[in-house]
C-alpha cells in the first residue's frame, strides 16, 4: 500500500470520528487571486482586485489574500498557480478566460485547494468552479440610452473577439436600441484585443468617421472616451468594467458605464469555504446580485430617458424583465425566441448569430 | 579627470567579468529599490535567487528553470550567431509566432490521427514557419536593401494579427463553443511535447535547446561558415577579400535564428503552452536579445544567462506573489540587468585613464 494512500485513509478515518468534519469549516484562510492585467488597469483587473480588497475587508485577520498580476496565460499561469498552491492558498481566484486549461490542470494536483475560474466553460474537477456576471443586462441599459440619444440614428460597438459573452453583448446592446429608435443603425469593430489603447482608439476614430455619435465598447481601456471626448460633445460613450467616471469625460462623453463588482461573490464564496458550507458552482450573477451595476447616468442625458433607464435596471433586478424576451428572430430571419419566451442560458452562453437587423457577419 | 581611452585590443577579463560583475551592481541597485518600496532587500534578492533553486519549493521550481529558459536559449542562439556577423533580427517574436502556428496547425490538421510520426513533422513544420517568416526581412534586405530591423520588427505585429485570426478563426477548436483557442494538445498525445523527465523540467524543446548550444559553439569555432560570421561582424572589408558573399550570409544567419525561434515556439505551444491562443506568445524573442547579449554571444555563455534569466522570472513571481511586490518593480529590476550589462561592457573595449596634468 501506498503511503499517501495509508495516510489519506488515516485522515479518511479522523474525519469521520469528528462526526460530520467534511462540512466543517476553517478559521483562517488564505484566497489567492490570478490577474491577467496589472492592477492598475483602471478596468478588468482593477476590478477584480477590489474584490479581493473586499474580502481582506470582510473577514480581517481571519482571511489573508495574495495576488499576482500580469500572469501570462498558459505555461506561466500554470507554474504561478501550482506555487500558489504550495504556498498554502486554500482557495484560488483564476480572473481571465485564457487561464481555463491552466486551472483545471493544476485543480487535478491540487484536489484540496478550491479553484474558482472567472468566464470559463471547463470544470473537470470536483474542487473547480466557473463564475460570470450577466454583463448583457448592462447592455440592455445602455441599448436604451444609445437609442434615445442618438442623431445620426448610427450607433457603435467595438468588440474585442468573436465568443458568446460579446456576441450576447451586441445583440442587447442593438435589441434595446431598436426598441428605443426604429431608424437605428448598429456598426461594429473588432478590435481582436481585450486592453490595448491604440488599437481601441483606432476602432473609435473609425466609427466616428462613419457618422456613429454613441459608442459602446467591449474593450477594458478608456481610449475610446478619450477619442469621444475630442468632438465637443458629439459623441458619447460608456465606461467599460469600471465606472470610469474620470471628471473630465463628465457629463460627456461618459453618460454612464458598466461596472463588473466582483466584490459580492468574493466574499461570499470565501465565507462559505470558513464556515463549512462551500460547493462547487457555476455561478452567472446579475443586475440582481450586485454583481453588474449601471454607474451613474449624468445630465447629458435628459430626465426622462434617465428614468427609463434606471425603470429597466430596476426591473431586470427584481426579476420582472429578461433583457432577451421574445419575439427574437435570428439575423437570417429564422425565429429564436416566440413571443413573450425568455432565452435559456443554454442559449446564450453558447452564442453565435446576430439577432434580425444587425448588419454584417461574425468573423470566423 | 577621468576619461575613457580606447584600449588597443579589447579586453579578455572584462569580456568574461562583465556578466558576474553586472549581476552584482544589479542586486545593489535593485536591493536600493525594493528597501524604498518598503521590503527588505536581502529577504527579496534570497526569494529571487536562492528559494527557486534551494528554498522550500525547489523541488518544483528547478523544473521550471528549464522551462523557462529553454525558448530563450534556442532563440538567443540563433539571434546571437547573427548579431556576431552584424545582422540584426530584432522579429524572433513573430518568428516564434509563426512557427507554433505552422507546426500546431500540421499536428491539429491530421487529429486525431495517432502515429508518432506526426511529432517529428511538426517539428520541422515549426521550424520552416520560422524560417519563412525570417526570410521576408532577409531578402528584402538583400534584394532592396532594406533595414532588417524595421522589417523584421514590423512582422511581429502582422505574426500577431495572424495568431489573433488562428486562435479565433481557422484553428480555433471545433469543440471549443465559439471560445477563440485551439484545441488543447496535452489530449492529443501524438502531437503532445511532453516532458522527458519532468523533475528537471526537460521536453523536447530543452533537450533541443542544449543540443543546439553545443553545435552552435562548433560552428563558431571549427567550421568555415562560423569563421565567416565572425570575420564578417569583426571586419566587414577584410571577409569580403575573403570571398565572404554578404548577401549569403544575410539568408543563412537570418534563417538559422528564424528556424530556432520557430522550433522554440513550436516545442512551446505543443508542451507547457498547450494550446494556439491569441496571447500565446510572452516575449520571448525580446528577452532572448537580452539573454544573447547577457551571454556574450557565446553559445555556452547563452546557456547560462538563460537560466540566470529564467531565475529572475520565477523567483520574481515568487517574490511578486509572496512578499506583494508590484510585477513593475520587478521588470524594473529586469531591465537593471540589460542597463547594468550594457554600462560595464564599456570596460571591455575601453579603460578610464586618469589625466594628469589637465589641460
Amino acid at each position: 500500500m501506498k503511503r499517501r494512500n495509508l495516510l489519506a485513509t488515516a485522515a479518511m478515518g479522523l474525519l469521520l470520528a469528528s462526526g460530520g468534519a467534511f462540512a466543517q469549516g476553517m478559521d483562517k484562510v488564505k484566497a489567492c487571486f490570478v490577474y491577467v492585467g496589472p492592477i492598475g488597469d483602471g478596468g478588468w483587473t482593477f476590478q477584480h482586485h477590489q474584490g479581493a480588497l473586499a474580502v481582506q475587508e470582510a473577514y480581517g485577520d481571519k482571511v489573508e489574500i495574495q495576488w499576482q498580476e500580469n500572469v501570462p496565460e498558459g505555461a506561466d499561469a500554470e507554474r504561478v498557480l501550482t506555487q500558489m498552491a504550495l504556498g498554502g492558498c486554500n482557495i484560488i481566484f483564476t480572473t481571465s478566460f485564457g487561464y481555463m486549461d491552466a486551472t483545471n490542470a493544476i485543480a487535478a494536483k491540487f484536489p484540496d485547494v478550491k479553484f474558482e475560474h472567472a468566464t470559463g466553460y471547463k470544470r473537470e474537477h470536483p474542487n473547480v468552479s466557473t463564475y460570470n456576471a450577466r454583463f448583457y443586462e448592462g447592455r440592455a441599459v445602455q441599448g436604451h440610452i444609445a437609442g434615445k440619444m442618438t442623431k445620426t440614428n448610427k450607433i457603435g460597438y467595438i468588440a474585442s473577439f468573436p465568443i458568446p459573452e460579446v456576441i450576447m453583448g451586441i445583440n442587447s446592446y442593438y435589441l434595446h436600441a431598436k426598441k428605443a429608435n426604429p431608424n437605428v443603425e448598429l456598426s461594429i469593430v473588432w478590435a481582436f484585443t481585450w486592453f490595448d489603447p491604440a488599437k481601441e482608439a483606432d476602432a473609435a476614430k473609425a466609427l466616428i468617421d462613419q457618422g456613429v455619435d454613441v459608442i459602446a465598447s467591449h474593450t477594458d481601456s478608456t481610449a475610446p472616451l478619450a477619442e469621444a471626448a475630442k468632438t465637443n460633445g458629439a459623441v458619447i460613450g460608456f465606461g467599460q468594467a469600471s465606472d470610469m467616471a474620470i471628471p473630465e469625460y463628465m457629463p460627456t462623453p461618459r453618460v454612464s458605464s458598466i461596472i463588473d463588482n466582483w466584490a459580492p461573490y468574493y466574499v461570499k464564496r470565501v465565507g462559505e469555504l470558513m464556515d463549512g458550507t462551500y460547493a462547487q458552482v457555476d455561478s452567472w450573477a446579475g443586475i440582481k446580485e450586485g454583481e453588474v451595476e449601471i454607474g451613474m447616468i449624468t445630465d447629458a442625458v435628459p430626465e426622462e430617458v434617465k428614468a427609463e433607464a434606471e425603470a429597466m435596471r430596476d426591473a431586470i433586478a427584481a426579476g420582472t424583465y429578461h433583457p432577451f424576451t421574445g419575439p427574437i428572430n435570428k439575423q437570417d430571419g429564422s425565429p429564436w425566441l416566440a413571443e413573450g419566451a425568455t432565452a435559456p442560458d443554454g442559449d446564450l452562453l453558447g452564442m453565435n448569430f446576430y439577432v434580425e437587423g444587425i448588419v454584417g457577419d461574425i468573423p470566423q | 579627470m577621468l576619461r575613457l581611452e580606447k584600449r588597443p585590443t579589447p579586453s579578455k577579463f572584462w569580456l568574461y567579468a562583465t556578466p558576474p560583475v553586472a549581476v552584482i551592481l544589479t542586486m545593489i541597485a535593485g536591493g536600493i529599490l525594493f528597501a524604498a518600496m518598503g521590503k527588505n532587500p536581502f529577504e527579496v534578492i534570497r526569494t529571487i535567487f536562492w528559494d527557486p533553486l534551494f528554498g522550500e519549493f525547489a523541488f518544483y521550481l528547478r523544473g521550471q528553470l528549464l522551462v523557462k529558459a529553454g525558448p530563450l536559449i534556442l532563440i538567443a542562439i540563433g539571434l546571437a550567431l547573427g548579431f556576431r556577423a552584424g545582422i540584426w533580427n530584432i522579429g524572433a517574436e513573430g518568428q516564434y509566432i509563426m512557427g507554433a502556428i505552422v507546426g500546431a496547425g500540421v499536428g491539429l490538421a491530421v487529429f486525431p490521427t495517432e502515429s508518432r510520426w506526426i511529432f517529428p513533422v511538426m517539428v520541422i513544420a515549426g521550424a520552416f514557419g520560422g524560417w519563412v517568416w525570417a526570410m521576408i526581412p532577409a531578402i528584402l534586405k538583400t534584394r532592396f536593401n532594406t533595414n532588417e530591423i524595421l522589417v523584421s520588427l514590423m512582422l511581429v505585429y502582422v505574426a500577431e494579427t495572424i495568431l489573433a485570426k488562428a486562435s479565433t478563426g481557422f484553428l480555433k477548436n471545433p469543440e471549443g463553443m465559439g471560445f477563440p483557442g485551439s484545441r488543447n494538445f496535452s489530449s492529443y498525445p501524438a502531437a503532445q511535447n511532453s516532458f522527458i523527465y519532468e523533475p528537471l523540467g526537460l521536453h523536447w524543446g530543452g533537450v533541443a535547446a542544449l543540443v543546439t548550444a553545443v553545435l552552435a559553439y562548433i560552428l563558431l569555432t571549427r567550421h568555415q561558415a562560423g569563421f565567416q560570421i565572425r570575420l564578417a561582424g569583426q571586419a566587414p572589408r577584410a571577409a569580403r577579400f575573403h570571398g565572404v558573399s554578404p548577401a549569403r550570409l544575410v539568408v543563412l544567419c537570418m534563417g538559422i535564428s528564424g528556424a530556432l525561434a520557430g522550433l522554440a515556439g513550436m516545442f512551446e505551444v505543443t508542451g507547457p503552452a498547450g494550446q494556439i491562443s491569441i496571447d500565446f506568445n510572452t516575449g520571448y524573442g525580446f528577452t532572448a536579445i537580452i539573454v544573447a547579449f547577457l551571454g556574450r554571444l557565446n553559445p555556452l555563455g547563452i546557456v547560462l544567462a538563460g537560466f540566470l534569466m529564467a531565475l529572475t522570472y520565477v523567483g520574481g513571481e515568487m517574490a511578486s506573489t509572496n512578499l506583494g511586490l508590484p510585477d513593475a518593480a520587478i521588470q524594473v529590476f529586469q531591465g537593471m540587468l540589460l542597463f547594468f550589462l550594457l554600462a560595464v561592457d564599456v570596460l571591455t573595449n575601453y579603460r578610464f585613464r586618469l589625466a594628469v596634468g589637465a589641460h
